[in-house]
């Protein structure tokens, strides 16, 4: 027994580092088809994208067997200290790094540059999990709620702690470093606060606000304001008369006015790129297919003319004459569906999704709850990038920045994506040792 | 919440993650099954349908001298769709045009052919214009060359009946699938005719391009490409020569020449004057001068005259009502009529100029309306046709069959069918019966509602040199491969007189009409011209001279109209001109450098050079 779990491989999930590598190779080859060109053909050329990412996955390769080695207590003893000391390198990174095509996200090591903010996901990932493993999300009752402030921090002290630990990396990738792409990744711990017990009238309400938002945006203000009221009037109605009840519908009420007003608000004040950006996806703005709509229109005919079974490999005329833009980053997939079709785009979603369904089975046989935390967290970013990167792509998210996990070029991203699995895959191989 | 009511949470979780990537795959589904809008977009992203317009077929006289040929040169090609990042003012500069131009030609190429296909921005680019563009046409992207050749006229001359070639019209090009808008035709003339053989068949290259629009490879290879084939030559029938001895004094004058050889029906000739250089049809600087000439109403050189003008005949009708009176048997050589300076039985009307008391013979050499008015009634008011509109009928048909009052059916187009009026119209201007055989007796002069089309008249001279047919007068021998003409132009014509010896009767006449009647000037001692001067009335303005006449008598080689316009009597300027053109044709040189002179000098347009002759009546 014991020799066998020395072994670096012993216990680990076959389909998930299985799954991973499919990935990693087709990856691989959709960049090596995006970058293409005749007079680079050789597909080990070191000065071509290609080439490079062979490095990187090579790199990734290392890490893997690295995590692999180390022990798992490892991971849930120094949490917190990773969390710390990439949130410091996020904090520095502006001010000592160096700026990358205009981006004050990089730190650069000789010929290559990484992004703290990329490994960022893992840390705070790790963090969540050494939190949330010692508290439950559910243990409050509406029942105990006072109107006090010292009630409402004592009920919802943990959520607040949790935000905090999702939030505040985001908001110092925002703000510092101006990254929109890699902050809002950090959304998708809102799944993992589900799982461990969040109230799902957070997530209702959460819906709620983004829709108000959104009204905020397309119509005019006063509807809005007399739909709200009307709501209010009805809830007020349709309740009961306590004095508790009427101060929670004004609340609510006034709430959402200042939800709609601020939305307003800050939307006049954004500056005029993102504006034109926030009306193109509300389908808002002219077609102006120069401007923004132009990547996501080259992006949508690429893929279109894939037809059922693609154009082959290496075929792709919008791919080899680079009409969509980014396309061995972003819009990776568009390769994808240029050439290989609908089934070959199909297989794709079909295996990233597998991939998630694989580590939500997995973190649900967790014994410690560190683990299945951290399970978690890991589908619920891979499926984050996955939603979004895509979504836009074929036109039905907005046009945000993020890689599609795996197959897009860049060292950063694989190896975040590469170390915030294998950690998981780690815990996951030592589930039956201990009890975290 | 107990922990395992939570981990019920994971279905819920997993429900949404498979719920998303249905939807995408759905959506997936949808823009690369079903809609087909993308793989249209991506073709037109990226594929470029190159024509490979073929060099339209050369045109020939018919000695096998060059009159139409080609010269190489590049259109520069547009798709607005295309024009983004567009180094525009350094295309201005090239192209000499300013930022307004430029954004017009881009609205203006959209909207007639759409922002996707491709339009033409520039036509014939010059050799300076094409060498800068070349070097930097990757820098404007959405616009790309397209090579074809233009023609080139290297004598000058038949502007009319070469006709030329231009953008093929919208409607045509829905209708017809070999054209693309933007596509050359032949618009009017031999080139319109002929369209089908000169233009030789289109070829097609497809090429991929890439994002900066530069050219990367073959599509499949090459495997769907075509090659363009060549257009095939043209021998035409005319003498370029003769044709260009024409214009020459047909110039300051308004009118036209039309000279046709009997034997074949081939057109020797046709000047329309004024005319223009059909050089001026080619090249960047189309556009202006066809404008100009459009609005040119002084000139009007755009006006074919030899098949779109109609003329009253005047006094050249009257060889018709002789032929057909002898047919008719009303009508003998030795017929004499009574002419007091006019017709008697109308008071003198039609009028008539002082001359000798005339048979066939001289009622021909010395044109006598008196005698024709008579002629006229004769055939009309015969016994044969008891009703008179019957005799009319029968006059109507017999001068149609000259070839006149309809279209003669000849290989150029827009031509006119002229006019003999038929019952149906008297009818409704005289009412039922208001009218008599005298009522219209002045068509029997050639006046009144008749016109005829210069090539008309010619082909008339045809009928009566030929002694009872006429070939469809046409303006192309064949092919140079040896391709026949159309069967229509080998077969005969018949008129309705068939007698040798009415048109010898008519020819004696027509023979003293040149040595000693009306056009008495114009002979010329070895050759024998059959001719017949004319003046065909006009409401406004002075008349126009007419002159038709064949040579020689025996075995004739040449028939001719001339038309000159408000010159009054045709034995004036009309038959001067027709003989030298006789004489240039058979002798190949002139024998009388004066008159050529005069004629060539006189500009009756704006009144310079004009010579007092003392009227020759």
């Amino acid at each position: 027994m014991r020799k066998d779990e020395s072994k670096l491989f012993h216990n680990v999930d076959r389909w998930t580092i299985f799954i991973y590598i499919l990935l990693v190779f087709m990856g691989w080859l959709n960049i090596y088809a995006a970058v293409y060109n005749e007079e680079h053909s050789n597909i080990l050329d070191m000065s071509q994208k290609y080439g490079k990412q062979l490095l990187w996955i090579g790199g990734a390769a290392f890490l893997a067997v690295l995590i692999l080695i180390i022990d798992a207590g490892f991971y849930t003893v120094f949490a917190y200290v990773f969390y710390g000391f990439l949130l410091l390198a996020c904090i520095a990174v502006p001010f000592i790094g160096r700026p990358i095509k205009g981006s004050k996200s990089w730190f650069g090591f000789g010929g290559f540059g990484v992004q703290p903010a990329e490994f960022m996901k893992f840390a705070t990932n790790l963090a969540l999990a050494k939190f949330l493993s010692n508290v439950n999300l559910g243990d409050w009752k509406t029942s105990n709620f006072r109107l006090k402030l010292s009630s409402i921090i004592r009920n919802y002290k943990n959520v607040l702690i949790t935000c905090a630990i999702i939030f505040i990396p985001a908001l110092v990738i925002k703000q510092l470093q101006d990254e929109t792409g890699l902050a809002i990744v950090f959304v998708a711990f809102i799944v993992v606060m589900f799982r461990e017990g969040l109230s799902i009238n957070f997530i209702l309400i959460g819906f709620l606000a983004v829709a108000l938002m959104v009204m905020a945006l397309l119509l005019n203000n006063l509807y809005v304001f007399i739909g709200i009221a009307g709501v209010a009037v009805l809830w007020f109605l349709f309740s009961r008369k306590k004095v508790r009840n009427i101060v929670i519908i004004c609340i609510c009420t006034l709430a959402s006015f200042a939800l709609v007003w601020g939305t307003d608000y800050i939307y006049d004040h954004l500056e005029d790129h993102q504006k034109i950006r926030i009306d193109s996806y509300l389908g808002r703005s002219r077609a102006d297919l120069k401007g923004v709509d132009f990547n996501v229109n080259q992006s949508k005919i690429a893929i279109g003319s894939g037809g059922f079974t693609g154009k082959g490999y290496l075929k792709g005329t919008q791919t080899k004459y680079n009409f969509v833009p980014e396309q061995d980053t972003d819009f990776i997939f568009c390769t994808v569906g240029e050439e290989w079709g609908f089934l070959g785009s199909a297989f794709v979603i079909l295996l990233q999704l597998s991939l998630m369904i694989r580590l939500l089975f997995l973190s649900e046989r967790q014994r410690s709850p560190f683990s299945r935390i951290y399970g978690y967290g890991v589908a619920s970013i891979l499926f984050f990038h996955l939603t979004v990167n895509i979504g836009m792509t074929i036109g039905m998210m907005p046009v945000i920045g993020i890689p599609l996990p795996f197959f897009s070029y860049g060292g950063s991203s694989l190896w975040s994506f590469t170390i915030l699995l294998f950690i998981f895959i780690k815990l996951d191989s030592q589930r039956l040792l201990i009890l975290r | 919440m107990s922990g395992n009511q939570l981990s019920n949470r994971m279905y819920y979780i997993a429900g949404f993650f498979i719920l998303v990537a249905l939807i995408y795959i759905g959506r997936l589904f949808y823009i690369q099954n079903i809609d087909d809008s993308y793989k249209e977009a991506a073709d037109q992203n990226a594929f470029r349908r190159l024509t490979d317009y073929p060099p339209r077929g050369f045109v020939f006289d018919r000695n096998g001298k060059k009159l139409v040929v080609n010269e190489p040169s590049n259109d520069l090609m547009v798709i607005p769709i295309d024009v983004k990042g567009c180094d525009t003012m350094a295309l201005c500069k090239i192209l000499e045009i300013d930022k307004e131009t430029f954004v017009k030609r881009i609205l203006k190429a959209k909207y007639v052919n759409g922002p996707r296909k491709s339009s033409i921005f520039e036509k014939a680019l010059t050799v300076e214009m094409y060498a800068k563009l070349q070097e930097k046409i990757f820098r404007f992207n959405g616009f790309f060359f397209q090579k074809r050749s233009v023609r080139l006229y290297p004598k000058k001359i038949a502007a009319h009946l070469l006709g030329y070639v231009g953008e093929v019209s919208k409607e045509k090009a829905k209708k017809d699938p070999y054209y693309n808008e933007g596509d050359y035709i032949g618009i009017s003339g031999i080139e319109r005719s002929y369209e089908e053989i000169l233009r030789g068949q289109k070829g097609v290259r497809i090429v991929l391009v890439d994002v900066h629009n530069q050219e990367k490879e073959q599509y499949m290879g090459g495997k769907k490409d075509t090659a363009g084939i060549s257009g095939i030559g043209i021998i035409c029938t005319i003498d370029a020569d003769l044709q260009e001895y024409g214009e020459k004094l047909m110039a300051g004058k308004k009118g036209s020449i039309v000279a046709i050889e009997p034997s074949t029906g081939e057109i020797l000739c046709m000047v329309s004057s004024p005319t223009y250089d059909p050089n001026l049809t080619v090249g960047n600087k189309r556009g202006e001068t066809f404008a100009k000439m459009y609005q040119d109403t002084l000139y009007n050189p755009l006006y074919n005259r030899a098949t779109q003008a109609t003329y009253p005949p005047g006094s050249i009708f009257k060889l018709i009502d002789a032929l057909v009176g002898q047919n008719d048997g009303v009508l003998q050589v030795s017929t004499v009529y009574p002419c007091a300076h006019g017709y008697p039985p109308m008071g003198g009307k039609p009028a008539c100029h002082g001359h000798p008391a005339a048979n066939l013979t001289s009622s021909i050499q010395y044109s006598c309306n008196s005698y024709y008015s008579y002629v006229f009634r004769s055939i009309v008011d015969q016994r044969k046709y008891p009703k008179f509109k019957d005799g009319y009928q029968h006059w109507r048909d017999a001068v149609m069959s000259f070839g006149v009052g309809k279209k003669l059916n000849s290989d150029i187009p827009y031509e006119r069918s002229g006019n003999v009026p038929s019952i149906k119209y008297y009818d409704k201007v005289f009412g039922l019966n208001g009218w008599r055989s005298n009522t219209i007796v002045s068509l029997g002069i050639g006046q009144a509602e008749l016109l005829i089309a210069p090539v008309q008249m010619a082909n008339v001279m045809c009928a009566i040199a030929n002694k009872g047919y006429y070939y469809t007068p046409h303006t192309v021998r064949g092919t140079i491969t040896g391709k026949p003409i159309d069967k229509k132009f080998s077969e005969k014509n018949y008129t309705i007189v068939q007698n040798d010896v009415y048109y010898n009767n008519v020819i004696e006449g027509m023979q003293k009409v040149v040595e000693s009647g009306t056009a008495a000037a114009s002979k010329i001692k070895d050759i024998v011209i059959c001719g017949k001067t004319g003046t065909a009335q006009n409401p406004h303005g002075e008349d126009h001279a007419v002159f038709v006449a064949f040579a020689p008598r025996d075995n004739p080689k040449i028939a001719i109209a001339c038309i000159v316009e408000n010159a009054g009597f045709g034995g004036t300027w009309a038959a001067p001109i027709s003989s030298l053109m006789i004489e240039k044709y058979i002798k190949g040189k002139i024998s009388r450098p004066d008159m050529e002179k005069r004629m060539t000098e006189a500009d009756l347009i704006l009144g310079k050079n004009v010579p007092v002759v003392k009227p020759h009546l």
